[in-house]
């Protein structure tokens, strides 16, 4: 019985996915991220539209 | 676009170069890996998500700012990721302590069972994790006394017998055995707290 559960539970853990919200997001937020370097080494993030 | 052949460090340095699909390939490749990993530990599928999200914008910011130093071991950096912000959300639970004033008073808000609570569990496999890789940059001779006598809880009688070496000796390489570790902790401020 010990065995059923554990092995049905760990069926389960691999079935878990981010939503696909969440992906486009990063996705997103990875394309309008931009990083701007200034000369004395200095760097900004700024978020494009 | 799902190009499976490419290496995640090939991936890693064209992203770095501007190719926004190669971020995409790693996610897909390894969402359900992390995410898992993070669910495993705190059985919610929101908070899930979110420090899923929070991983992967700390990962795309330290990649973006050129930060981010190839050796090939971009998932176990990932994961490493995730498992500090795991820790985080707890310790930020911790902090802001849940209270429901429903005017009875419960015995469980005042004892505890003595168990490590899921962050000091974390902590804890954490903090042995990196013992164990310290161990494994001593010399042979004292990481073996070492082993045989704080993992198998053997004498120094044992241990001479075992390894052919007198008992002082045994006792020198363990001597060595901890001052070396203590050296390169300190060297490399490592902090092995619980």
């Amino acid at each position: 019985m010990a065995k059923f559960y554990f092995t049905s539970s760990k069926r389960e853990e691999k079935h878990l996915l981010p939503s696909r919200n969440t992906i486009n997001f990063l996705l997103n937020y990875s394309k309008s991220l931009q990083v701007i370097e200034c000369s004395n080494s200095l760097k900004f993030e700024t978020i494009l539209n | 676009m799902k190009d499976y052949t490419l290496s995640d460090a090939v991936l890693v340095n064209n992203y770095i170069k501007g190719d926004e699909c190669a971020l995409s390939i790693l996610i897909e490749r390894h969402k359900q890996r992390i995410y898992s990993f993070i669910y495993s530990k705190v059985f919610d599928r929101d908070v899930s998500e979110d420090i899923f999200q929070d991983t992967f914008i700390k990962v795309i910011r330290t990649l973006k700012n050129g930060k981010y130093n190839e050796e090939g071991k971009f998932l176990p950096w990932v994961m490493r990721i995730a498992h500090n912000l795991v820790i985080d959300h707890f310790r930020k639970g911790n902090r802001m302590p849940k209270f429901e004033d429903n005017g009875e008073f419960s015995i469980f808000s005042v004892i505890s069972d003595g168990d490590l609570n899921a962050e000091k569990r974390l902590i804890k496999d954490q903090v042995e994790e990196d013992l164990r890789n310290l161990i494994q940059e001593l010399p042979d001779d004292q990481k073996e006394v070492l082993v045989m006598r704080m993992y198998r809880d053997m004498s120094f009688k044992e241990i001479s017998d075992k390894t052919g070496v007198s008992i002082n000796t045994a006792l020198g390489r363990m001597r060595y055995a901890l001052i070396n570790l203590r050296k390169v902790i300190e060297k490399n401020n490592i902090v092995l707290t619980n």
